[in-house]
This record gives C-alpha cells, sequence and structure tokens, in this order.
C-alpha cells in the first residue's frame, strides 16, 4: 500500500511544475504507469482524493494510462508487447527475451490547466524582458 | 473558459531517484558493495543476514547492516550479535525505505565511516511490492523467498522479481516437510527474471551458505 506515498508525490510534483502559472486551475493529471511498477490503478484513485484534498489540487481528475511491457527479441529485433507480466518471452518465436524496453515506467505526462492565461511562462506577461531587449 | 495542456514528462519518484543516484556515486567513490534485500515478512532475512554478516566477520571483511521495519529495534539487536555495526531505521508505518531513510542513518552513525567498509547490506521492511519502486543507490538488489511461501511468488509479485539483480531461496532445509516444487519454482523465478543469479540457502544448516558468499566477495572485490 504505497499508493499513498506516491499520490503525495505527484501532488507535491504537480504543484511546483504549476507554480509557473499563478491563478489556473489544475483539471486534470494525467499518469504513464508501467505494468511492472506495483502499482494499483484502483488504489491510486482512491488515494489521489485524500491526498489533493485541502491542496490546490483539489478535485482534480487523475487519469492513468497503463502500458505494457515491450520486451526486445535479439534473434528476432523486434520490440513486442506482452500480454501480462507472467513470463518475458518474445510473442514471435517463444523464446526468452529479458530486454525490457517498457513497463517500469512511473511518470506524470501532462497536465491540464484551466485559465492559465496568467502563465508567467506566458509572453504576455514578459513585457518588461522584451521591452530590455529592444532598449 | 481556457484550458492548457502542459507537458511534464517528470518521474512522479524523480526525487527519491535523484537521492539514490546520489547515494550510488558516494558508495562507488568509498568502495563499498551496498544490497538491498528485499522479501515478504517471515522469509527470513533477518536469519539469513545474520549468518551472512557472521561469516564474513570470521573472514576478516569490514561489514555493516541498515535494517528497516515498522517499529521496534529487535532486528538491530539481533543482527547486532553477529558483531557488525547495526543500525535500525524505524518506518512507522511507511511499507517501504527511500533513499531519504538510508542518507538519514548513514549521517553520524557512530564507529561506522563508508570508505572503511566493504559491505552494506539494507534489509528493507518485508513486503514484496513497494520497495520495488524505491532505489536505495543499491548495486545489487536481492529479492529473497522461502520453501514455505510456495513456488509461485515471483508470478505473484512480478514487479519485485524482475527488478532483482539477485534471488535467494531461503530455509531450504524445510523443503521436504513443506513439498517445496524446487524445479518449478527456479522456473518461475526465470519466467519473471531470465538468467538471474539464484542461490538456494539454509541459515540455519548452512547449506548453500558458501556459493552466496563467494559471490559476495566477488562482486565486493575482496
Amino acid at each position: 500500500m504505497h499508493e499513498l506515498s506516491i499520490a503525495s508525490s505527484i501532488v507535491e510534483a504537480v504543484t511546483e511544475s504549476a507554480a509557473a502559472y499563478p491563478g489556473a486551475r489544475v483539471k486534470e493529471v494525467r499518469l504513464r504507469v508501467g505494468a511492472l511498477a506495483s502499482v494499483v490503478e484502483d488504489s491510486l484513485q482512491f488515494c489521489w482524493e485524500l491526498a489533493t484534498e485541502d491542496s490546490p489540487l483539489a478535485g482534480s481528475a487523475l487519469v492513468i494510462h497503463m502500458l505494457p511491457v515491450v520486451v526486445h527479441c535479439e534473434p528476432c529485433e523486434l520490440d513486442s508487447p506482452l500480454d501480462g507480466v507472467q513470463s518475458f518471452r518474445c510473442p514471435r518465436c517463444g523464446e526468452i527475451a529479458a530486454d525490457l524496453r517498457q513497463g517500469r515506467e512511473l511518470e506524470i505526462e501532462s497536465i491540464e490547466l484551466e485559465n492559465p492565461e496568467q502563465s508567467l511562462g506566458d509572453p504576455a506577461t514578459n513585457e518588461p524582458e522584451k521591452a530590455e531587449e529592444q532598449a | 473558459m481556457t484550458t492548457r495542456i502542459v507537458e511534464l514528462r517528470r518521474g512522479i519518484l524523480k526525487k527519491n531517484d535523484e537521492l539514490a543516484a546520489g547515494l550510488r556515486n558516494r558508495f562507488t567513490s568509498a568502495g563499498v558493495l551496498v544490497l538491498n534485500l528485499v522479501s515478504s515478512p517471515g522469509t527470513g532475512k533477518t536469519a539469513f543476514l545474520e549468518r551472512t554478516l557472521r561469516e564474513l566477520r570470521a573472514r576478516g571483511s569490514q561489514v555493516a547492516a541498515l535494517v528497516g521495519d515498522l517499529e521496534t529495534d529487535n532486528d538491530a539487536r539481533r543482527l547486532a550479535a553477529s558483531g557488525a555495526p547495526v543500525r535500525q531505521i524505524n518506518t512507522h508505518g511507511i511499507c517501504h525505505l527511500d533513499a531519504e531513510m538510508v542518507a538519514r542513518h548513514l549521517e553520524g552513525w557512530e564507529g561506522v565511516s563508508l570508505g572503511d567498509l566493504k559491505l552494506l547490506f539494507i534489509e528493507n521492511v518485508g513486503n514484496l511490492v513497494c520497495p520495488s519502486s524505491y532505489d536505495l543507490g543499491e548495486r545489487i538488489r536481492v529479492a529473497l523467498l522461502s520453501v514455505t511461501e510456495g513456488e509461485d511468488k515471483p508470478l505473484k509479485y512480478p514487479g519485485l522479481f524482475n527488478s532483482a539483480d539477485a534471488a535467494v531461496i531461503t530455509k531450504v532445509d524445510l523443503a521436504g516437510p513443506c513439498g517445496f516444487d524446487r524445479d518449478l519454482a527456479l522456473k518461475n523465478i526465470n519466467e519473471i527474471r531470465p538468467g538471474i543469479r539464484i542461490f538456494e540457502t539454509s541459515a540455519k544448516t548452512g547449506v548453500g551458505m558458501d556459493a552466496w558468499l563467494a559471490y559476495l566477495t566477488q562482486e565486493a572485490g575482496i
């Protein structure tokens, strides 16, 4: 049950990134989670509400994109997704394939912000810099 | 109302990963081999580590251990009987160790200087799920399972077994009474982590300890 720790880490990371857009509300957080990341989707969703409560992310949605394990088979020169995580064999030739190309991901892919026009990164707010450049 | 999608592409455990990378550099420069021992509660990590520490010390190796548990310092006291420096990490409810806990417990560890050590063992909290996500800066992650747990443990917990560098089967002295199917267990480990080094041991009788110790001394370059 480390989903609460994971959820808290996401809240921390997103709050940090969203700070560049003052006034914006985080509407959605999108994750990429590999099948071997030892994260249970339902459990993480359950913890999301708890972790975001009383934070700037309260009420935001968590969208979890689960990724299958992808193995590389040397003889076939082929990357193939696996159906499960019970056997690491090339689906084409049946040989053992220990070279993992995907499946351990645990990352925040993107966030969707509402009212982000006040972004610090928005050129409109960087007028003083532009003015300096012109001078 | 306008919305905007901001690409982050950021690791959720980035902070832990960065701390762990720093620890790994520290361990490498100090010339100490660090192992992270992971298993379910009751696999016999502590008994296995007790014997490992004792035998390595008998061979004159400088060894130490950090041991994680939710509460109590029972395991640290057991391990300290080997004569090796041991420090307990109490997580107070957290189900895994993380790099920050390891870093914090390396500080102010009386009588221990990383540069003097050859091997440092980190006994993780008994749990086969959560520790797999947290890099502690170790060079070798060891997954342990006992003959009393059933041969299909690696299939049930692929995340952990797939992330391991070595596997240890413990309590092999009980294999007979438990009806342990050795071939099936080895096959299952290999399905999840093809080609992994597997050691079959009993901390009680000492069976298989020589091969394990030879592996350690070779990896530690001693």
